[in-house]
């Protein structure tokens, strides 16, 4: 034991070689069950999506597998339904992105003020979330009938001139499934941009007030700037989120993606390919482009945090 | 010069007495506000279990309107035990249970140790090991899905618990939150352990397990929450009832018509339920936990 007492008399300081070297056995076996796993689960299905991408790979077929060079890839985008699902995704974020961190946001300020009850509303407004997304789906169909409950409120709200029949319609099934969407999310990005918010502190606001800011100018100059990596790694999340659309376009419409192709995804299109037509290599061509996508995302996300740090 | 504070006091009476009043309005235009809100977030809800006691015919005739919210005509469990029977219910929501409970509990070990190792112990090729999981953070699920499907398939492993389990137990995102949990904690307790004479095993786990408690908290109830609403992957990887999870079920109602509506939502009340139950319990819990899984951006 005493390597052991001299590392704790040591505290911070450089450990004996001896202890390094328990202590490298005693990591490997920490680390062994994870890597293994991250190992066969994920790093080795990512590239094998790369290498399968390449090939005329099929789930199951007797023919050998053979190398098709780029053929996935070109076929893939000249695809009018990749295309199709690619812009349905994009209008998604489009549309849902702003509007569902702006939707966050009030929320969050509006739990965070120190009043009665605030929790209750908080737990509230967080209940979607802990719903299951494809028992959400279904209520929200029935919800979005022809003479459902959503146009009994458009009728008495736009006096009848608002009443589509939402999931049989080419232009409003999407933005039916938008609703859905930030119904069940928004909540998960409220708690994020509260906690933010809370980080915020509070003698900037005193000092604002003191300076004689108004409510909007010391929510423009102190909150938004205080919250902003919040606010970025939301809208990343929740972009990256829309890029996963899946759920609702395989249960909500009567055929998932329909009626024609409208609320058609990439994922409905990775799934449809991969899964039902069992395309391993066309499939595994989609699931890099998604990947692809997702990374500069990510790195756009990145950059912007960084610049951040370095103002401060 | 008495008269002239006196005179300010007054003014600053007004004052107050004004902002109050105004401070009043605000907050009741902020309640006003949160119970709208709150009907739009619970409406959806409540029409889900109010509708889980009704016929199938007056689920669909009520949609409409406030009748949507009365229970009547109320015919107790019938959906339930329909919905049982049909979607195989019980063996579906066993199924689930098992899938949500291995990923959780196997993947609180393995991520724990995993963190605890990259954030104490010093060994070579520690700062690649950090990076790694820092970069797998990024891969999505779905990206991996179509190679994933393939190596599964090609192991037998389709239709299996396994398949559902194993691809999920090692996450990067709750070991990189052991990892930063870990860095926070102070050496010294785990110091004295081995001046103790503590193995690093028991170390972990009567001292630095029990310290973790709200990092665990937190991934126990990410991971179920995730967990317990997958979809897609199971999609593909599951046929049969034998295997398949709670929200699967779901599509039975709407491949054999007619549609039933009564029973689908008695089906969606009760994959609801316990998710929404455990929630309701533990909610600060729930929020701590969601709160933290965004402090990493």
């Amino acid at each position: 034991m005493t390597t052991a007492s001299s590392t704790s008399r040591q505290g911070t300081g450089k450990k004996p070689k001896s202890a390094g070297g328990r202590d490298t056995r005693v990591a490997w076996a920490f680390s062994t069950p994870a890597l293994i796993l991250m190992g066969v689960f994920i790093v080795l299905p990512f590239l094998l999506a790369f290498y399968l991408s390449f090939t005329n790979q099929r789930l199951i077929s007797p023919l050998p597998t053979r190398f098709v060079g780029v053929e996935n890839y070109t076929d893939t985008l000249s695809n009018a339904a990749f295309w199709k699902g690619f812009f349905n995704n994009v209008w998604f974020v489009v549309v849902v992105v702003p509007l569902q961190t702006a939707f966050a946001l009030w929320l969050a300020i509006l739990v965070n003020r120190k009043i009665p009850g605030r929790t209750f509303f908080r737990t509230v407004f967080f209940m979607p979330v802990v719903t299951v997304m494809a028992a959400a789906a279904v209520v929200w169909t029935l919800l979005f009938n022809a003479n459902g409950l959503v146009n009994a409120v458009m009728e008495t709200v736009t006096f009848g001139a608002f009443t589509p029949d939402w999931l049989n319609s080419t232009t409003w099934a999407l933005p039916s499934m938008m609703i859905v969407g930030i119904w069940q999310g928004v909540g998960f990005q409220m708690v994020i941009l509260l906690a933010a918010l809370q980080d915020v502190p509070e003698v900037l606001y005193e000092a604002a007030s003191i300076d004689g800011a108004t409510r909007w100018q010391q929510f423009t100059n102190v909150t938004l700037p205080g919250i902003r990596n919040g606010l970025i790694f939301v809208m990343t999340v929740t972009t990256i989120l829309a890029f996963r659309l899946f759920d609702q376009v395989w249960i909500m419409p009567r055929t998932p993606g329909g009626p024609l192709d409208s609320t058609r995804t990439m994922m409905l299109e990775l799934v449809e390919t991969g899964f039902s037509n069992q395309a391993i290599g066309r499939g595994a061509a989609i699931a890099v482009i998604f990947f692809v996508i997702v990374l500069a995302l990510t790195l756009i996300q990145r950059r912007f945090i960084r610049e951040e740090g370095e103002v401060t | 010069m008495s008269g002239r504070t006196a005179e300010i006091t007054a003014i600053e009476e007004t004052q107050l007495a004004s902002m109050e009043r105004a401070r009043r309005r605000n907050l009741i235009i902020q309640y006003i506000f949160m119970v709208l809100l709150s009907i739009f977030f619970l409406f959806p809800l409540v029409f889900m279990f109010v509708s889980a006691f009704k016929s199938d015919a007056s689920v669909l005739s009520d949609s409409g309107g406030a009748g949507a919210f009365i229970p009547s005509p109320w015919v107790g469990l019938d959906n339930f035990s329909s919905a049982v029977e049909r979607a195989s219910l019980w063996r579906v929501f066993f199924n689930s249970v098992i899938i949500s409970s291995f990923i959780v509990g196997l993947g609180l070990i393995v991520n724990s140790l995993f963190g605890y190792a990259l954030a104490r112990l010093r060994f070579k090729g520690r700062n690649v090991l950090i990076a790694l999981v820092i970069a797998l953070i990024i891969i999505p699920f779905e990206a991996l899905a179509v190679p994933l499907l393939y190596i599964t398939a090609e192991l037998g492993w389709l239709d299996t618990y396994h398949v559902q389990i194993l691809p999920f137990v090692a996450n990067a995102l709750f070991v990189y939150l052991f990892y930063t949990f870990f860095l926070n904690v102070p050496v010294s307790l785990e110091e004295a352990a081995r001046v103790d004479g503590a193995g690093p095993i028991r170390t972990f786990v009567s001292v630095v397990a029990p310290l973790a408690k709200p990092a665990y908290a937190t991934m126990a109830i990410l991971g179920f929450l995730f967990s317990w609403g997958q979809f897609l992957w199971p999609v593909m990887v599951t046929r049969g009832v034998d295997v398949r999870p709670l929200p699967l079920g779901i599509g039975v109602f709407k491949t054999t018509p007619p549609i039933q509506w009564g029973d689908i939502m008695a089906y969606a009340a009760l994959m609801t339920l316990p998710l929404l139950i455990i929630f309701l319990i533990f909610q600060r819990y729930f929020i701590q936990g969601v709160a933290s899984s965004g402090v990493k951006g």
